[in-house]
């Protein structure tokens, strides 16, 4: 039992958090809003020059083969910077999915273009669709970075297909979404051909389980950010002749978010770790990290708005790309509610009247 | 990063959980689940001086001062099969988490003779002297006098302490008084080890809202102890005392944390009990309580994996303040899941069962210690780096 970093995980750490910080800039972020919410660039040199893309894969399919724990440290530094980025789409959900519960031949052919970048993946759940042999008809909403994937990973509550771009039925329609880091797309199949996954219910557990992680991480990142950079500005706004950090509304204020924020991080590496060693604690440990994450970071993001005051209700101002992430990350793969109401279950509560 | 444990360690859990079961269901079975700390006064030190003889009572200490040397994932294990097997809360717990700790670190050869063998063996209880009257989230206000008396070779204290805790019950009391006259703040402040059964020495209890009465008012009028009794030297008390404040976020927390595991799952069997766990808003709550302290679980194992004690990161600045605000809600969460039932007592004096005593009890929780608001300040200036509160001049 040694709940801390290895010196390789602090190592992956550093890493992370230095190549985030240095590249994905805000001016780079906002581009990619701009656009479809992938800053490319920056997904290529993550994908290739720093090599950690496929760190959650198997070796033998182009990964390192190491654990959620080694994911979430990427997730949680990219989140800080509200990278535009599809990991959660691209990795933590199809990558993974696919990695447990894809045939060998889906493995070989998908799992190394998606830990090199050459493709991008996305991951639809709760699919409207009915299959009729191997076609699918039906919809599938908000599916994060939907527009940009190359492959798509869609799942009901028991089975699971892939279903490639450009296949013959399939519309991919782009949504104004929210957060513009991350758009959601609404897919349309009519009769289009789809090949089912291995073993779906596996395949549909480890995308959940990569996405709750992934989600939970980046909010954790994030939370910590909007923290950061808001004492920052309290040491340097001065008003009434001090420095508003000295005032205890606004200082109070501030430590309250670090004790959430530092429950949320153990919320979030129990939750990796316990997923990894395959602890009958992991079903558990996952809704408190994805449910307390996510409602840490809303409520950061909040603050960090009311604590910049009006300029942080500007557009010019990063505070909205935290706070629109947050929102997104409490309402996708769950809220927050339903994860609770899934403990209460857990811990013996019985049902709901 | 690991959380699971070795076969050694769940060789040691075994050996623990068989020990602690045993006397559990025999010798000591009417203690079993007792909560609070002040009933069954003298069961309790009987059970003191039991885990003293068998060793288990200050099982992180080097072997040599009666301890087993054990790793922290062992205190871990301890810690969780202590609560598990529904041993009481522990009367010695001043002694052997502060009083203890602080003598292995700051005192002599010769202190540690004389007093680690009684705390071990659990025949000598230890108490607090911290607070005063005007010395509560302003600690450093101190105003009890210390000086050294040349001809007995004795410190005599004057003053007056105010909430500690067991006094009543306890044999010898640590002491931060005033030792150099006309200084302030943390400044010329001296700790002492002082025998509480001496004339000079007065405990008078204070019923809390409860109705019990854990906390006491200790008055000092020439108050004596050797002078072989200071820790550390004279002026330097406030760093020792400090110091000592780092131990209370040591492991103790898990055996601490495993008492509020038994509270909730005292709810959640009351709510299934009258029918408040199909309540969809109970549900909730019940479960953002368990998330609450599986949190401080793992908020915990990471402050004791964190490899430098003696700068413990800010993150453990954060947990007073969990912990109380949670275990406060938490008393809340209690009274909503009994309903009007939990305002009724069987017994004929003012004695709460434990849900109903919780709710009241907790709300010393975010007061003792450090008031929540004093926490935040600390969290905010010490953790986060932002301006000192200003001082006052009156």
């Amino acid at each position: 039992m040694n709940f801390a970093f290895t010196d390789e995980q602090a190592m992956i750490a550093e890493t992370a958090k230095a190549f985030f910080d240095e590249n994905a800039t805000s001016e780079r972020t906002r581009a990619a809003m701009d656009n479809d919410g992938v800053d490319r660039a920056l997904w290529h040199s993550f994908c290739q020059e720093l090599g950690l893309a496929g760190i959650a894969l198997p070796e033998a399919h182009g990964g390192s083969g190491l654990g959620l724990v080694e994911f979430a440290i990427l997730a949680e530094a990219a989140g800080a910077q509200v990278a535009a980025l599809p990991m959660l789409g691209s990795l933590a959900m199809t990558a993974h999915g696919l990695a447990r519960g894809g045939s060998e031949a889906q493995k070989a052919v998908w799992l190394p273009k998606l830990a090199s970048g050459e493709a991008i993946g996305a991951t639809g759940l709760a699919a409207k669709v009915t299959a009729s042999g191997d076609r699918l008809s039906g919809t599938v909403d908000f599916v994060a970075h939907g527009a940009s994937a190359d492959v798509f990973l869609i799942a009901t509550d028991s089975a699971a297909w892939l279903v490639e771009r450009g296949a013959a039925g399939l519309i991919v329609a782009a949504c104004t979404t929210l957060d513009q880091t991350r758009p959601f797309a609404r897919l349309t199949l009519i009769d289009t051909p789809a090949e089912p996954l291995g073993d779906a219910a596996a395949a549909l557990r480890a995308a959940q389980e990569g996405g709750w992680i992934c989600v939970a991480a980046e909010a954790l990142g994030g939370a910590q950010a909007t923290l950061d950079r808001t004492v920052g500005y309290a040491q340097e706004r001065v008003q009434f002749g001090r420095q508003i950090g000295s005032f205890q509304a606004y200082k109070h204020r501030l430590a309250d978010m670090m004790v959430e924020i530092e429950q949320a991080r153990s919320a979030v590496y129990w939750a990796a770790c316990a997923v990894d060693e395959g602890s009958d604690e992991a079903p558990i440990a996952l809704h408190s990290a994805k449910s307390f994450a996510a409602d840490t970071y809303f409520r950061c993001a909040g603050d960090m708005i009311q604590l910049h005051g009006g300029i942080g209700f500007t557009w010019e101002h990063d505070a909205h790309l935290f706070f629109k992430r947050a929102k997104a990350i409490q309402s996708m793969l769950g809220t927050s509610a339903w994860h609770r109401e899934r403990i209460a279950q857990l811990i013996g509560l019985g049902d709901a009247a | 990063m690991k959380l699971g444990f070795s076969p050694e360690d769940e060789a040691f859990r075994a050996e623990a959980a068989d020990w602690l079961n045993a006397q559990m269901h025999g010798e000591f079975s009417d203690l079993k689940g007792l909560t609070g700390l002040t009933a069954a006064a003298e069961r309790r030190k009987e059970w003191e001086l039991k885990l003293g003889e068998d060793r288990w009572s200050v099982i992180g200490w080097p072997s040599q001062w009666g301890g087993r040397d054990a790793t922290l994932a062992q205190q871990v294990i301890f810690a969780e099969e202590y609560a598990r097997a529904g041993a009481p809360g522990r009367i010695a717990h001043m002694g052997v988490e502060l009083a203890g700790p602080t003598i292995l670190t700051f005192g002599t050869e010769e202190q540690k003779q004389r007093f680690l063998p009684g705390i071990a063996s659990g025949k000598v209880l230890w108490c607090q002297g911290y607070s005063e009257p005007n010395a509560g989230s302003d600690l450093a206000n101190v105003r009890t006098k210390a000086r050294l008396d040349a001809a007995t070779d004795e410190w005599v204290v004057d003053g007056q302490k105010i909430w500690t805790s067991l006094a009543q019950i306890c044999d010898w009391i640590f002491v931060v008084a005033r030792s150099e006259e006309g200084s302030k703040g943390p400044k010329g402040l001296t700790f002492l080890l002082m025998p509480l059964d001496q004339p000079g020495i007065t405990i008078r209890p204070i019923r809390q809202i409860n109705g019990e009465a854990e906390f006491n008012e200790t008055f000092f009028d020439g108050a004596r102890t050797a002078s072989g009794n200071l820790v550390s030297t004279p002026g330097n008390g406030w760093q020792v005392a400090m110091g000592l404040l780092a131990f209370e976020r040591g492991v103790s927390t898990l055996g601490q944390q495993m008492n509020f595991r038994n509270e909730l799952d005292a709810i959640i069997a009351a709510a299934r009990e009258n029918g408040s766990a199909q309540d969809p808003l109970i549900r909730q709550r019940i479960a953002r309580a368990e998330i609450g302290l599986r949190l401080m679980r793992y908020g915990a194992l990471r402050m004791l994996s964190h490899t430098d004690h003696a700068r413990p990161d800010g993150a453990a600045l954060t947990y007073k303040l969990q912990w109380a605000s949670w275990r406060r809600s938490l008393g809340e969460l209690a009274m909503d899941v009994l309903g009007q039932a939990g305002e009724v007592t069987d017994d004929e004096d003012y004695h709460f069962p434990m849900l109903p005593n919780l709710f009241l009890s907790a709300r010393a929780d975010t007061i003792y210690g450090g008031t929540n608001q004093i926490q935040r300040n600390i969290v905010a200036e010490r953790a986060l780096g932002l301006p000192r509160e200003p001082r006052g001049s009156i």
